[in-house]
């Protein structure tokens, strides 16, 4: 890629093993995995994606405990609807921990720091969505286990059905993570200013959810279901909703979802759109941050 | 009041690309509004749900937070506050400075537009859209003070207020009255109530209550602020 010529001053050259790329990729990933949980940072950064994930677990150890002590066949929250009802905690969760790993390095000024190593700006941009996206599934995914684990242990009917529901259910929670990741990382890599990139994040669900919201109950006040159903596209949770109930065959957990599978394959193919949309624009960001 | 605080913190909250995140917020709400007129839908029920929900519970603690926190936070964060600290300027002077330059924020991109969306809407049909101008006005001051002093105290000022915002006034205020009774929105709401005759627009809190509680989460929030800054530990930007 360079051309230019490193004059040999007679330092000692290294000529052990490299470790590659692969090896790149994978450091980043942990690196930003940890960072997006505050791990090797003060406690000050820890308190709340713990405080956030722990808010996540409660209904799930609630619902354990009162299939247990209530003996119901079925438990009170589908895994499925996890995600949908909690939506407000994993947007404040992605709100601040997005810029965490999307701002800081460009705040700072020290991208550049990065490139003078090996190391890729398409590896850079992937690790960081990768670990974002792990660190949303492992918020949502958690509970859900806790839940299902809870159901075996309650010794609860229809264990198969059990199964299946939340092997869908992690599905789900796998599109919405990548999701949530693609719009919080460009949101976030375009305001670096520190706090602007928590409330830019917050503005896009909320005000979203509260567009849609409005417009659809007014479509239902006058019985245009399907205007309602498609409205569902334009805000993130009840995107990945549609392809649940559409494709996975979930039960309907947003208020009202696109119809047919027709509704499913548009929610799904914006979803691609949005994850696959993302990667150039950061990539983008980052490269420019990269040559200041 | 301290021109050249003001002036500085104006330029900070607006410069660049940071105005048109702000702006972005009131077009929404005016693209909603255009949008319901135009269906033909926006009866005097649709438009008080609108400036409602949309209006005062939604775009107003968003536009509160990002003012209230942004004229002050990031200027601790990374130390550039010493700055201002170290000149010979009463602490109070800086606080009250940033909190006119938040609030006036707050009304050139809340309070205009929700009279404009509400105008829009229904012209003024029983009082509502002043209702809930004053209303809203009202709240606005009362969360600016509240976040600014937030931000004063705390790194996760963002985090906090968008917990209180968000979990604490929509998510727990739909399921336990006793959290919605302590919230900033329905105090804002009893005072809308108190200006129009509509009876859609009602809330859980009596007037004299709602004002006294605007008004000392005001004071107790800018006082905070002040005090804070006092004796402010100076520690390195993360």
């Amino acid at each position: 890629m360079t051309t230019s010529i490193i004059h040999d001053i007679g330092y000692r050259h290294y000529e052990g093993r490299r470790l590659g790329r692969g090896y790149v990729l994978r450091s980043l990933y942990v690196h930003n995995l940890r960072a997006a949980f505050g791990l090797g940072r003060p406690a000050r950064a820890k308190v709340m994606p713990f405080l956030l994930a722990a808010i996540m677990l409660l209904p799930a150890v609630g619902v354990v405990a009162a299939v247990g002590l209530a003996g119901l066949d079925r438990p009170p929250i589908r895994y499925s609807q996890y995600a949908v009802s909690l939506q407000v905690i994993i947007a404040i969760f992605l709100a601040t921990q997005a810029p965490v790993l999307a701002s800081r390095e460009l705040r700072h000024r020290v991208v550049p720091l990065y490139f003078s190593r090996p190391v890729g700006h398409l590896d850079f941009v992937l690790a960081k969505l990768a670990a974002l996206a792990t660190a949303l599934f492992a918020l949502m995914a958690v509970p859900i286990t806790v839940m299902y684990i809870g159901s075996l242990v309650n010794k609860m009917p229809n264990a198969s059905r059990h199964l299946a529901d939340y092997l869908t259910a992690l599905l789900g929670c796998v599109l919405f993570a990548l999701v949530l990741a693609a719009i919080g990382m460009v949101v976030a890599a375009f305001t670096p200013r520190r706090g602007f990139g928590v409330a830019a994040v917050i503005a896009v669900y909320s005000l979203s959810a509260g567009f849609v919201l409005i417009v659809q109950g007014l479509a239902e006040a006058h019985t245009n279901f399907t205007l309602a159903g498609w409205m569902g596209l334009f805000t993130p949770f009840n995107l990945v909703d549609i392809v649940q109930v559409r494709l996975l065959g979930a039960e309907p957990s947003a208020v009202a979802v696109a119809p047919g599978v027709l509704g499913g394959l548009v929610a799904l193919l914006l979803c691609g759109v949005l994850v696959a949309g993302s990667i150039p624009v950061l990539y983008r960001r980052f490269r420019k941050a990269g040559l200041s | 009041m301290n021109a050249t605080i003001a002036a500085i913190t104006f330029r900070a909250m607006l410069g660049r690309r940071r105005a048109l995140l702000l702006l972005v917020l009131p077009l929404l709400l005016l693209t909603l509004s255009v949008g319901l007129r135009a269906a033909d839908v926006a009866d005097l029920e649709v438009s008080a749900g609108v400036l409602q929900q949309f209006a005062l519970a939604t775009l107003l603690p968003l536009l509160a937070l990002i003012a209230g926190t942004g004229v002050i936070g990031p200027e601790i964060d990374d130390g550039q506050i010493m700055y201002v600290l170290t000149k010979p300027t009463p602490r109070h002077v800086i606080v009250f400075s940033k909190l006119a330059v938040a609030i006036a924020l707050v009304v050139a991109f809340g309070v205009v537009p929700t009279l404009a969306a509400g105008l829009v809407l229904t012209g003024n049909t029983a009082g509502v859209t002043a209702a809930f101008t004053i209303g809203v006005l009202a709240a606005g001051i009362a969360y600016t003070s509240v976040f600014v002093a937030l931000a004063v105290l705390s790194r996760n000022a963002v985090t906090i207020g968008l917990l209180y915002a968000l979990v604490w006034e929509s998510l727990l205020g739909s399921v336990a009255p006793g959290a919605r009774s302590a919230s900033v929105q329905q105090w804002a709401l009893s005072v809308a109530d108190a200006f129009t005759d509509a009876s859609v627009v009602t809330s859980t809190v009596r007037l004299p209550v709602a004002v006294a509680l605007l008004a000392a989460v005001t004071v107790v929030g800018a006082l905070l602020a002040v005090m804070r800054l006092r004796r402010l530990p100076v520690t390195s930007a993360e």
